[in-house]
Order: structure tokens, then C-alpha cells, then sequence
């Protein structure tokens, strides 16, 4: 069989074949759309992520920025100690109610010094502050009695709207709608702000202070969340990282196949598929209603974030088992050691960075997880910081919230500025999750070995 | 005086029995050998870690099972107070029997080695078992409380009615239809966009891309994957949903809310993604090599290769792959508690505001719930329904892919 004789009997090849033919044209225009649509799609998916994240970034970082005020303030000693015997135990029956008027009344004498007019009422004027501010100088006052009746220099917070004047989330149009502030207030505050007297700096209390209530969405901060988060990280890891493991060796290096062993791997692999909010009610079920744990507690969210994390981390450390070659294993029990031995002295350490990247990896998706949470009540309003034990609540007992909770939590309240309160504790998460998987990354890039 | 009272507990006392049985326990397997541990079958430290586990393992699996009879038991809600004196008593003295026994049990040729690692077999086993006892503890809570619920609420009308409205005072109509019509709505947009999408995405890396490109790629896919679900979540309820309303359903005169079944939809399409791809890629990876030579040696193009060679013989494991991600979709919950809006009804209008069986087991458990009304109750039905749905999914998905791995082994 040779070309010439294949050339002869089937003369079809007329043109040159570097002229595309009809069929040819359309078979290579096929092939270059089916190339394109692979291409469209990466792109789709890359330029979801790019959106994603720059809409996260754009509406958060503002989060970290807040608008303060330097404002002398008067105290004066009728109103806020009323005995005059400067005792703070007397002092503290005065409260917050009445520090607003007295900081309210320092901000229009600082305007009638600069000269400025307004048809504003003293009221409105006197909204430019925060509701925070009045607790703050109270607090100061309580710890420094002796500067009753003279001033003091402070720097307090300015109000949610202004703060989102200075932000463009307020507007003049949207301020002649809104009860809370008006077009004049907008005005003096830019004055204000012309003069130095406000400022919009970075606000790193975002990430320290406790949540705060509706009316005050500049005072909300992560610090109760981030503490509830750090201590279930802490169950979950106490708990996790033993049990899978210890699970992980079993299963992988002294089962024996049989209908048990089967069951476990069976169901270990449908745990990990099971809807994460489906934990939420087991906890619920078992944690809270049957075993009476306190609600909202870090130790139940950890016990519950754990559930659903064993599966996801005994998966990759029977991997990492399963990649020690069997030499090592022989070569132990070659020279006398036992089977645990062998698993414990030798594979076990061989196979660690993987098995705790797979802990580590595990633990970041917990540390996102929100929907169990929900239903554990970790939503409520908690302002105190939990303590890691009390007596009375016990280790990990008292109520916090966790940070992905703190985000939903603020997504449901009316005032807009916690949209952007969501969003940077969103950015907080997102950093949190990036030095975990970064651990991650490195460990396995350093230490795994590959046979 | 804390001093006193922290070795006075139990719990404390019984790791210090153990730690003492662990030295004296060693010290003794060195006496007994005479100075010589050549002589002994096991080393000192191994007769050490019997004693120690002897002590511990028993104490503290009898003071578990004790406190979960005791639960059962009193069968009470609220916090427990403590141990029982008796309970307390009977743990301190195991842990004491168990050290003394084991420190009993020393000879020359005592095992020691074989007789601990006996205890840690049993822990190792303990601690697989906890898989069984975790999917046990799921089905039972929901078995008991929607069994619960169906003694306050006919279950005919559960299944069978399409209205869902309930009210707190009582007399609720509680359908589940209208939620499994937003369950499926939702995650079949999200599946139209994440399929094809995804699908592409894999054959596109796995087919054509340079690993230059693959190398920057395929990680900044994976990332979708690594992003928690609330920040999907966000980013429905502040970008998406509004964009959408503006530019789409309201020109359109299709409805003006945020909150819609496409909303939802699209941002899971996203988060689905990546678990498309990277499952088909795995799967088009395993398809052999042989056969795409095969097809280019008749003189195929790629794409026509991809097409009639390698998507049919990869189509068992992209079918299971897709049915993984539907399970997926089912069981999301935060996007849809903040995409998809609160209303159940049942329309064909994408951009309508629909309701899923998660959102509604949020929304009624979530506050102050009463356990004794179906109100509260509903949600574990609801919990039971997602459960089998979601687990049916998952065991047919995982056999057909297990089935396809096989055929190419």
C-alpha cells in the first residue's frame, strides 16, 4: 500500500492542501469558537471574583475611617454633680441622658465663637454628635471627677450621618428627606470641617469596640465578634484536630475491610455533603434543648462548628496517611516496632504538614461559617466581651457573637452606614481567612514531601 | 484555698492518679527487673502507659455514658447542675481500680506494649465511631421533632398544601410547596449558570490552556471556592440585587424588588463555579489518553475530539459532579436568607422575590421560639425534608462517580 497506488485509485485531493476547502473553513471556525467559549467562561468566573471582591473592598474599607470631633467641653458642675461633693458613687446616678444637652451646648458656644450662624435649631445642632459621645464623656468624667466645672478637651465621635456626609453616603438631597439631620447641619459640619475642629481619620476601635445599638452605627465595632470567633476556633481545634486524626490512623492504618469499617467511610464522606445549616439544628437539638448549654455560647458554636468540621479534615489527613509510602511503614516493623508504633514513631510525623494543612484549611472554612450559628442564637445583641471561663457560665459559657453572624446581623438593620459596618467586617474576614490559608500554602510547600 | 479545691476535683484527681500510676508504674517495672531492663519484655516507660491509660480510659468513659443517662434519665430542659456525688465518686474510684490493677499486673514478662496499645486501639476506634454517632444524633433530633410536629400539625397538609403563611398566634397554614418550588427554583438559575460555565472553565484548563495561564488560573477559581458564603451573601443584598433591579426588572416592568430568584440564583451560580470545575476537571483528567490519540490519529480536530470522545466518555462522573453541585445549591443557606427574599409564593417570574426551605428553618428558628408550637416545630420537618433530599442527592452522585472511576481503572 503505498501513496502512489492510494493517489491513483481515489483521485480526490484537487487544490493544494494549504487552501482551506468549504468543510475545512467550517471545521476549523468549529474548532475556534469551541476555544472561545472555554476562554469566555474562565474570564466569567475570573471577573466574578475581580467584581466580588472589588464591591466588598469599595463598600468596607470606608468602615476604617470615622469622622471625630475636637470639641472643648464645659462641664458644668450643677448638672452633673448635683451634691458638689465630687464622689463618683453619687456621680454615676447621673446618666448618659444628661451629658447630651452639656456636650450639645459646648458644640453651639464652639459655633457662636467661630461665627457662625444657622437657621438650625439647637437640637439639630446638637445631633452632629454621637449618642456614643455623651457614654464616653461620662465614663471620662467618672475616672477624673476633679475637672468638674471647668473644660476638658475631647475627641468624640460625630453622628452616623454626618460621618456619611464626609463619606458621600449623605447627601444634601438625602439629608432634606431625613428627620435625622438637615441641609443646615450638613453645612455646619463642613464648616466644622474646613476649620480642622472635624476630622475623618483611621478608626482601628472598629475592630475593638462591641456592637452597638441602632441609632449609633459609628460606636459598632467587631470586638465582641472577633472574641467569640477566636474562642470557637479554639474548641474546634481542641476537639478537631485529635479526633479526626485519631479517626484518620484508624480508618486508613489498621481497619480491616469489613461492613463497619465501610459504614464509617460511607458515612464520613456523606457527613462532609450534609447542608451546614442541618448542623445548626442538630445543635440546637442536642447541644442546647437536650444537653441544656447556654445559647449563644462560643462552646457550643465550637462543638457544633466541629461536627461539621471532622469530616472535611479526616478526608485530607487520610490522604496525607495514604502518601507515606509502605517502606516505612515495613522498615519499622522490620526492626521490631509494633503497628502503633510504626504509625505513631514513623508515619504519623512524615505525614503531619499535610494533615495539618488539611486541619488548617478545615478551620478557615468553620471560621466563615454562619448559617449553624443562626440557629444557636449567636444573632443576639451581646455587648460585653465574653470571658473565656466564669464561674458561673463555665469555660467558653457566655454569650458572644461570631464574625460572619456580626455581618448578617448588620445587613438587617435600617440605618445604611451598617451596610458599609458589614462590609468592613467583611474585609476583617476575608484577612483572617487569607493568613489562614496562607499557613497553609506555606507549610505545604516547606515541609510536605513528596515520594 | 483555690489550690485545695482545684485537687479536691474530681477531674483533676483522676489525671493525677494517672500521672502517679504512670511513675509509679515505671519505677516498679524497674524494680522488678532488678536494675536490669534487659530482662524485661516490655520497656519501663510502656508499663507506665499502661497504667496510665488503665486509669484514665475507663474513669472518663464511664463519666460520659453517666452523664448521658443522666440527661435521659431526667429528661428535663434546662442546665444541668453538676455530678452526683455517687457519679463523682465512682469516677475518682475507676480511675484508682484501673491504676491499681495495672500496677498489679507488672512481671518480667508482662506485655505491657500489646496491653496499652490495646487501650489507644480503643481510643482510635472511639474516635471513628463519632462519624456514625454525629449522622445518628442529625436523624434522631429531626426524626423526634418532626414527629412532634406532625402530632400538632397534619402532616397531609404539610405535604400537600401550597399555601404557606404562618401566623404566631396559631391556626398557621404551613405548605411545604411554595418553599421546595423556591428551592429548586433557585438552584436550577444557579446550575443553568454554573454548569456551563464551569464545564467550559475545566475543558478550557485542562485542554487547551499553557500551564502558564493554568498556573494563575485555576487558583484564582479555586478562591471562589475558599470565600464563606456570607460574603456571597452580602454581595447579593448590595451589588447584585439592586444592579439587577435597576437595569433589568424594572426596565422590563418584570418587578421592582432587590431580592429576587435571579439575584440568588446568579450569586450561587458563582459559588458554584468552582466546584463544577474543579470536579470535571478531575473527571476529564481521568478520561485515558489513549482514546483522545485515538480520535486526533482519525484525523479529529480538538474541539471535535472533546466533544464526541471525551465529554461521552466523561459524562457519568459530569453528570454525578452536577448533581454534587445541585446538593450543593439545595442546602446554601445565607445567600438566600439575604438574596432571595422572604415571601413564599410560587410564580414563574425570576425576578420575583421567592423564599427556600433554609431561609424559612432561619426564620422560624432564629429569636424567641416556643419548641412546644409547630410554628417553631415546622423547621425540623423542614430540616428532615433538606436532609433526605440532599443526602439522596449525595449517594446517587457518589455512586455514579465511584461507578465511572472504576470503568477507567
Amino acid at each position: 500500500m503505498t501513496d502512489a497506488s492510494m493517489g491513483a485509485a481515489v483521485p480526490r485531493q484537487t487544490k493544494s492542501i494549504l487552501i482551506e476547502d468549504a468543510r475545512t473553513k467550517k471545521r476549523n471556525a468549529a474548532e475556534r469558537r469551541f476555544r472561545a467559549y472555554g476562554l469566555a467562561a474562565i474570564c466569567i468566573a475570573v471577573l466574578a471574583l475581580i467584581i466580588l471582591l472589588t464591591s466588598v473592598l469599595g463598600n468596607g474599607l470606608s468602615a476604617y475611617k470615622q469622622t471625630f470631633l475636637d470639641l472643648e467641653v464645659a462641664l458644668p458642675a450643677e448638672k452633673l454633680d448635683p451634691k458638689g461633693n465630687r464622689d463618683p458613687a453619687e456621680m454615676a446616678k447621673v446618666t448618659t441622658l444628661a451629658y447630651g444637652p452639656v456636650l450639645q451646648q459646648s458644640l453651639v458656644a464652639k459655633l457662636a465663637e467661630m461665627g457662625l450662624t444657622t437657621e438650625a435649631s439647637n437640637k439639630d445642632v446638637g445631633e452632629m454628635i454621637s449618642k456614643e459621645a455623651a457614654a464616653t464623656v461620662r465614663n471620662y468624667v467618672l475616672a477624673h471627677p476633679e475637672l468638674i466645672g471647668g473644660t476638658v478637651e475631647m475627641n468624640i465621635l460625630a453622628s452616623g450621618r454626618i460621618d456619611g456626609f464626609f463619606k458621600g453616603r449623605v447627601t444634601m438631597e438625602s439629608a432634606a428627606l431625613d428627620k435625622n439631620t438637615s441641609p443646615e447641619v450638613l453645612v455646619i459640619a463642613q464648616a466644622l470641617k474646613d476649620a480642622g475642629i472635624m476630622k475623618t481619620r483611621i478608626n482601628w476601635d472598629f475592630l475593638t469596640n462591641p456592637d452597638a445599638s441602632d441609632q449609633r452605627p459609628e460606636a459598632a465595632g467587631l470586638g465582641v465578634a472577633i472574641l467569640g470567633s477566636l474562642y470557637m476556633m479554639i474548641v474546634v481545634l481542641v476537639l478537631s484536630l485529635p479526633l479526626g486524626v485519631a479517626a484518620a490512623v484508624y480508618l486508613e492504618e489498621f481497619a480491616k475491610k469489613n461492613r463497619f469499617t465501610d459504614l464509617i467511610e460511607v458515612n464520613i464522606s456523606n457527613l462532609a455533603a450534609v447542608p451546614s445549616i442541618v448542623y445548626g439544628i442538630l445543635g440546637l437539638a442536642i447541644f442546647i434543648n437536650f444537653a441544656g448549654l447556654n445559647q449563644s455560647s462560643p462552646l457550643v458554636g465550637g462543638l457544633v462548628l466541629t461536627l461539621m468540621t471532622l469530616p472535611r479534615i479526616i478526608i485530607p489527613a487520610r490522604a496525607a496517611l495514604k502518601s507515606v509510602p509502605p517502606s516505612i511503614r515495613d522498615a519499622a516493623l522490620g526492626v521490631g516496632a509494633s503497628k502503633m508504633q510504626s504509625v505513631f514513631h514513623h508515619v504519623l510525623p512524615l505525614a503531619a504538614p499535610g494533615i495539618l494543612t488539611g486541619v488548617i484549611i478545615g478551620l478557615a472554612q468553620a471560621l466563615g461559617e454562619t448559617a449553624p450559628l443562626l440557629l444557636i442564637g449567636m444573632v443576639a445583641f451581646v455587648r460585653d466581651y465574653p470571658e473565656a471561663y466564669s464561674s458561673s457560665t463555665g469555660l467558653f459559657g457566655d454569650p458572644s457573637t461570631a464574625l460572619p453572624v456580626q455581618v448578617y446581623n448588620w445587613t438587617q438593620r435600617a440605618d445604611p452606614a451598617f451596610v458599609e459596618r458589614a462590609s468592613g467586617a467583611i474585609i476583617a474576614l476575608l484577612v483572617f481567612l487569607l493568613c489562614m490559608n496562607a499557613v497553609a500554602i506555606i507549610l505545604r510547600r516547606r515541609f510536605e514531601r513528596r515520594w | 484555698m483555690w489550690i485545695v479545691s482545684l485537687l479536691t476535683s474530681p477531674f483533676v484527681l483522676v489525671l493525677l492518679i494517672g500521672v502517679a500510676g504512670y511513675l509509679l508504674a515505671r519505677a516498679r517495672a524497674l524494680q522488678v527487673s532488678g536494675g536490669d531492663i534487659r530482662k524485661l519484655t516490655a520497656l519501663p516507660k510502656q508499663h507506665g502507659l499502661n497504667a496510665l491509660l488503665s486509669a484514665w480510659v475507663p474513669a472518663f468513659g464511664f463519666v460520659i455514658l453517666a452523664l448521658l443517662y443522666e440527661r435521659f434519665a431526667a429528661d428535663t430542659r434546662g442546665g444541668s447542675d453538676g455530678l452526683h456525688t455517687a457519679v463523682q465518686v465512682a469516677f475518682v474510684a475507676l480511675a484508682l481500680i484501673g491504676a491499681i490493677w495495672a500496677l498489679a499486673r507488672i512481671r518480667i514478662d508482662f506485655r505491657a506494649r500489646i496491653a496499652a496499645e490495646g487501650w489507644v486501639r480503643g481510643l482510635l476506634i472511639t474516635a471513628s465511631t463519632i462519624a456514625i454517632l454525629t449522622t445518628v444524633g442529625i436523624v434522631l433530633s429531626l426524626l423526634a421533632e418532626t414527629i412532634h410536629f406532625f402530632r400538632l400539625y397534619d402532616w397531609k397538609d404539610f405535604f400537600l398544601s401550597a399555601t404557606w403563611s404562618p401566623k404566631f398566634q396559631g391556626d398557621s397554614q404551613l405548605g411545604i410547596w411554595p418553599l421546595i418550588w423556591g428551592t429548586l427554583y433557585v438552584s436550577f438559575i444557579a446550575l443553568l449558570f454554573a454548569v456551563p460555565v464551569g464545564l467550559f472553565a475545566a475543558i478550557y484548563l485542562s485542554e487547551y490552556a499553557s500551564p502558564r495561564m493554568r498556573a494563575w488560573a485555576k487558583p484564582a477559581i479555586e478562591l471562589l471556592a475558599g470565600i464563606p458564603t456570607i460574603v456571597y451573601g452580602l454581595f447579593a443584598l448590595i451589588t447584585v440585587g439592586p444592579f439587577l433591579r435597576d437595569y433589568f426588572s424594572q426596565p422590563l416592568g418584570l418587578g421592582d424588588s432587590a431580592s429576587s430568584v435571579m439575584t440568588a440564583g446568579l450569586v450561587m451560580g458563582v459559588m458554584l463555579i468552582p466546584f463544577v470545575s474543579s470536579l470535571s476537571d478531575d473527571i476529564i483528567n481521568a478520561v485515558p489518553q489513549a482514546m483522545r490519540d485515538g480520535s486526533y490519529g482519525l484525523g479529529a480536530t480538538k474541539s471535535e475530539t472533546i466533544r464526541q470522545v471525551v465529554l461521552p466518555a466523561a459524562l457519568p462522573g459530569v453528570v454525578g459532579a452536577i448533581l454534587l453541585a445541585a446538593s450543593r445549591a439545595i442546602g446554601e443557606t445565607m445567600i438566600v436568607v439575604l438574596g432571595a427574599g422572604a415571601a413564599a409564593r410560587m410564580s414563574l417570574n425570576p425576578f420575583e422575590a421567592m423564599t427556600t426551605v433554609t431561609v424559612k428553618i432561619v426564620s422560624q428558628l432564629t429569636g424567641d421560639t416556643d419548641f412546644g408550637s409547630p410554628e417553631s416545630l415546622v423547621a425540623f420537618a423542614l430540616g428532615l425534608t433538606l436532609f433526605v433530599l440532599t443526602l439522596g442527592l449525595n449517594v446517587f452522585a457518589l455512586y455514579i462517580v465511584r461507578k465511572y472511576r472504576e470503568q477507567y481503572e
